[in-house]
């Protein structure tokens, strides 16, 4: 229950990409920052909704998966660059490992990211896609 | 006032499989099959994938066409048959999702493949009577079929989302309604049960096609419009033979059904079918045409829309993707990789 509650602080973040700006110098922090660490006492931060569209930086493909994964295996992990500045870490998901491409573009969808057991709570969040 | 629809947008996933691969794992004759259900494929919903993701991506769609403060929503209204909890609604994960919490109400339907449309009837009563300023009514499914049974080769998912509003800025507007409900046990799933089981034969004349014709002859008699006033009409496909049997009993020809009969290459979207088809249907018309619009649901009743088309269809249709969109590319899967997804057998987790 404790993951449940957990999830549940973050579903601004894990379903809508918000995170926050700092007004004074314009950077984008993705999970959300509440002090800006360049600005510090001058920064002003503000909530940030990404739009969820981007480009991807990096991946690698996991064909051994930890647990809870292990039946989507091959799939690739990301890290993307949104078009509002931020980076993320992130499934890619609707794409085979061998159509995979760095620079692809990809964006923000809606999907199950984990699950607590048969019986839990079922976690909802961003993963990305090819653009199509 | 005119009631009609601010927005739509539908989801359907990306994979599919062919009815001669589930043939082939059943020893089956996949002209027949093809022949006799006027299906060659269906979506198949991807590990990560539910009513719940299905829903939200079709909402999202649907917000994005409508270009409405999703703050403004009144109401959500989740049809499907196929909720992912038994206790816990998957409109609040939707109302969430597409940012219209916390100052709404929200709740999940369930009237087999019929939730979608009893959804929008509630969401136009909300509007109708000014309780809300839009309510938006959702069909979506990721149904299921027991491993070797006919309903197999149909199961599909896929949703729709529709945004019930009132005004000048409306893509089609409801003439009006006329639903027909009787208790016939046609189709069924128990509590606990994975899959549902049907009556076979029993699901045709006592059920889809008495429930259909008579809600769509219901609602001509209301109106007093005959077929020849509807440039479409899209109704329920469990497969593709139904609707076109049940159309051309009411007088209707293949010009009126083809746009909206889409279950030949995606399956029965159950929640989503009518609705999917009707979107594909709006994708396609011009203002001033009517559409008659025909749901099904097992346990049965049927609801008949009578919609025309607004001038808004024009500006709003490109604001987000088509259903043609969704039907290529696709990617095919063989029956092993299905039954993954679809988690038709236990996954062994090693300590």
């Amino acid at each position: 229950m404790a993951a449940a509650a957990r999830f549940w602080r973050k579903i601004p973040q894990r379903y809508n990409l918000i995170g926050t700006k700092c007004s004074a110098c314009n950077k984008v922090y993705f999970p959300p920052r509440y002090i800006c660490p360049v600005c510090r006492r001058a920064g002003k931060i503000e909530e940030f909704k990404l739009d969820g569209k981007g480009e991807l930086v990096t991946y690698a493909v996991i064909y051994i998966a930890p647990r809870g994964f292990e039946s989507q295996a091959p799939y690739i992990i990301g890290i993307v660059e949104l078009d509002g500045g931020a980076r993320v870490t992130t499934q890619i998901v609707d794409c085979d490992p061998k159509d995979v491409e760095i620079g692809m573009p990809v964006k923000a969808v809606f999907r199950k990211v984990n699950e607590d057991g048969e019986s839990g709570v079922i976690y909802y969040g961003y993963k990305f896609t090819p653009m199509r | 006032m005119k009631i009609g629809i601010v927005g739509y947008g539908v989801y359907i996933p990306h994979y599919r499989i062919k009815v001669e691969e589930i043939a082939r794992v059943w020893g089956k004759n996949p002209e027949a099959i093809k022949d006799g259900l006027l299906i060659e494929e269906k979506a198949v919903p991807g590990p990560d994938e539910d009513t719940i993701t299905i829903s939200v991506e079709a909402a999202r769609y649907a917000v994005a066409r409508a270009g409405i403060d999703p703050t403004e929503i009144g109401a959500i209204y989740v049809g499907s048959e196929s909720h992912p909890y038994s206790v816990k609604p998957s409109a609040t994960t939707v109302a969430e999702a597409i940012g219209a919490t916390p100052a709404l109400t929200a709740a999940d339907y369930e009237f087999a493949c019929k939730a979608g449309t009893a959804a929008i009837q509630t969401c136009m009563g909300l509007v109708g009577a000014k309780l809300v300023k839009y309510g938006v009514a959702i069909g979506a499914d990721v149904s299921q079929g027991a491993p070797g049974d006919e309903l197999e080769y149909t199961t599909a998912a896929g949703g729709a989302a529709y945004i019930i509003g009132a005004g000048d800025s409306l893509i089609a507007n409801f003439e009006g309604f006329f639903s027909f409900t009787t208790d016939t046990p046609d189709f069924w799933r128990r509590d606990g049960q994975p899959y549902p089981r049907h009556g076979g034969r029993f699901t045709g004349k006592p059920a889809y096609f008495k429930h259909t014709i008579s809600a769509a002859k219901g609602l001509m008699e209301k109106l007093g419009t005959t077929p020849k006033d509807y440039n479409y009409i899209v109704l329920h496909q469990p497969n593709g033979k139904f609707p076109i049997r049940a159309a051309s009993e009411l007088g209707f020809n293949m010009d009126q059904i083809k746009t909206g009969l889409l279950c030949p290459k995606i399956g029965n979207t159950y929640s989503g079918s009518s609705l999917i088809g009707f979107a594909n249907v709006l994708d396609k018309a011009k203002p001033g045409e009517k559409i008659l619009l025909v749901s099904f649901g097992s346990g049965a009743g049927s609801d008949a829309f009578s919609v025309v088309v607004d001038d808004s269809i024009d500006q709003k249709r490109n604001k987000a993707p088509l259903v043609s969109h969704f039907l290529n590319p696709c990617v095919y899967i063989d029956y092993a990789i299905y039954a993954k997804y679809k988690q038709k057998f236990k996954v062994a987790t090693l300590p």
